[in-house]
């Protein structure tokens, strides 16, 4: 077996971890799985898409960066494309999730994300086509490093990004006084709210977190891979996959879940072949349930 | 005549939703359970007894050229079996996961549909699916009445059965579960176990409805299983209100007829090269419809019992609802 599975299985995982954190904060903080999640990933990809096009036409054609595949435009526009993101997230949230969180009835509000992920999706299509594209046509050598592993200087940048990202993370929830009030909403709502908590500001500090990061990891999919409407529709599964396995509500657990699932597609394309890539989360998801719901670090609810 | 024989044909495929769609109300409108992979069940359905009915075909397994009738059991039995698999796994823990599992079900059997070309056919998916009035092919309005006349036969049989469970000592254990789990649990019913039949039985009609249009239409491939459908389906039980069967009929019936006829629309308004940009116009329209009267109505037309959740902060008076079970 050759070892290119483990950058391969690092960059998926990268992918699905920052989804899976966006995931894992939602359902724990706002209690309820989202649907739309991935949406959030597609439209922070053509978000900044269009963004890099606009830039482009005012200010011509401009070189990348030495190794990579993009310049400075793609880093400008993906700050600016999870700053769109999160403005959508807070606007679905306005006009539909809070509403039906107000009635209280979680699993309405999960139906509304799955509503809301069907109209975000094809609006999309609507918008750009289902035709896939690209941010660079560019191809890049793939440099060897050793034991038969090949990484390009692109995956190379996401990996530390990723990295970057998952650690300001962490130290955001362990560390400010807004994580901490994340946490304790996450464990006890109630109680979160008599020690005067508020309550709306952490949920849209939640909403802007979850959708820059899945803004992030769709513009990855679309540097590394491509760029199309159903891009994370795709990617729902693995994320929910990853969030459980790391147990909900937490940071390191769902980066960790998402390192293991990609590392086991990856695995599992060698083996068994691509095409049945999307199954691997599927089986990791029901073995989780079976042996242990609650994750790897996740703690039972109260 | 030809309004007629298009009248047969829509009303057929509309009741074939509302099979569907009573399989949904029997698990989320009786009794609580979220299913998001809709269309899983209804393809397992349609692959199985496509897979008992054709005739041998040597370049995939089976065609095992048994009747009709046959490969309707034999789908309900394999779609009962997968829900009530799916059920006992998830159904110990929080609602939402039982989503999510059934999110990643409806994935799986899209991957196998189009993957193991050895048993399904791959994406060039099942042909020559036997048609119960096949004879009566070459003169097309019979044949749509006939097979209008079966479907709506087996819709009448099926809603009369539900019916009569939600009315039964059975449906009357669902309902208490739902709406107050605590209690129906304290009198010492079994919460999982209800919950897991009621899961099963929801899936089997839904896999009957499944085998049902396989043999109306002649032809399966896994495009006609996609999470659309799933959209569909969960768009017409909430427009016709959620806990009731009639809703669950009428709901399909005016859910179809306005996605049929928004797709006739389409295809007069727009060019054949905007079509597909057109049609996911329609999706939109649908997703923001659903959305709505989540918000304004969410009992939607017949559906006027109050409803709580199982859990969540419906259920929020009982925290520890979910370690008692």
């Amino acid at each position: 077996m050759n070892l290119q599975f483990v950058v391969d299985g690092l960059l998926a995982g990268s992918m699905i971890g920052l989804g899976a954190i966006g995931v894992t904060l939602t359902y724990s903080i706002l209690r309820f799985s989202n649907f739309a999640h991935g949406d959030f990933m597609a439209w922070g990809a053509y978000a900044t898409l269009a963004v890099v096009g606009a830039i482009g036409a005012m200010f011509g054609k401009i070189a990348p960066i030495a190794p990579l595949s993009f310049g400075w435009p793609l880093i400008a526009a993906l700050i600016i494309g999870m700053a769109v993101t999160g403005l959508l997230a807070l606007a679905l949230d306005l006009v539909l999730f809070a509403r039906l969180r107000a009635k209280g009835q979680a699993i309405i509000v999960v139906m509304a994300s799955f509503g809301a992920s069907m109209a975000l999706r094809s609006l999309l299509e609507f918008i750009f086509t289902s035709r896939p594209t690209y941010f660079s046509r560019a191809i890049q050598i793939a440099m060897p490093v050793g034991f038969g592993i090949r990484i390009t200087p692109d995956q190379i940048a996401l990996l530390l990004l990723t990295a970057v990202l998952v650690l300001g993370v962490h130290l955001l929830m362990t560390r400010t006084q807004t994580g901490r009030s994340m946490q304790a909403l996450s464990q006890n709502a109630a109680l979160a709210r008599i020690v005067g908590i508020d309550v709306a500001k952490v949920v849209r500090v939640t909403w802007l977190i979850s959708a820059a990061l899945a803004c992030v990891a769709g513009v990855m999919i679309g540097i590394l891979i491509q760029i199309r409407p159903f891009m994370g529709f795709e990617m729902l599964l693995p994320m929910f996959a990853a969030a459980i396995l790391g147990g909900i509500g937490s940071v390191p657990g769902a980066v960790l879940g998402g390192v293991i699932i990609g590392m086991a597609e990856a695995g599992a394309v060698q083996l068994i072949g691509a095409e049945w890539r999307a199954a691997v989360s599927f089986v990791i998801l029901m073995a989780v349930l079976f042996v242990r719901p609650v994750g790897l670090f996740g703690v039972r609810e109260r | 005549m030809d309004l007629l024989g298009y009248g047969a044909f829509f009303l057929t495929t509309a009741l074939i939703f509302s099979l569907v769609t009573l399989g949904l109300n029997l698990q989320w409108g009786l009794t609580g359970l979220f299913n998001v992979g809709v269309a899983g069940f209804v393809a397992i359905g349609a692959y199985t007894s496509a897979l008992l009915t054709t005739p041998d075909d040597a370049a995939r397994l089976g065609g095992f050229g048994l009747p009709i009738l046959v490969g309707w059991l034999g789908a309900m039995l394999v779609g009962g079996v997968a829900a009530a698999i799916t059920g006992i796994a998830t159904l110990r823990l929080r609602s939402d996961y039982l989503a999510i599992t059934t999110f990643g079900v409806a994935v799986v059997v899209q991957l196998v549909a189009l993957n193991a070309q050895k048993l399904t056919g791959g994406p060039f998916g099942i042909g020559f699916i036997p048609r119960p009035f096949g004879g009566l092919a070459e003169t097309p309005l019979l044949f749509n009445l006939s097979n209008l006349a079966i479907v709506f036969v087996m819709t009448l049989i099926v809603y009369l059965a539900l019916e009569h469970l939600s009315r039964s000592p059975w449906g009357r254990v669902l309902n208490a579960l739902r709406e107050d789990e605590r209690a129906a649990i304290s009198l010492g019913k079994s919460a999982r176990f209800y919950r897991v039949q009621a899961f099963g039985v929801g899936g089997a009609i839904m896999a009957l409805a499944g085998a049902l249009q396989a043999h109306f239409t002649g032809f399966i491939a896994p495009d006609n299983y996609l999470p659309a459908l799933t959209f569909q389906v969960w768009v017409m039980l909430i427009v016709g209100g959620a806990g009731s069967n009639i809703g669950a009929v009428i709901g399909s019936i005016l859910v179809w007829a306005i996605w049929a006829g928004s797709g006739a629309l389409t295809s007069v308004l727009f060019s054949p090269e905007q079509q597909a940009r057109a049609a996911s116009l329609q999706i939109v329209a649908i997703g923001v419809m659903l959305c709505v009267i989540l918000l304004v109505r969410p009992n939607g037309l017949f559906g006027d019992r109050p409803r709580r959740a199982r859990f969540g902060k419906g259920a929020k008076a009982a925290p520890d609802e979910s370690a008692a079970r």
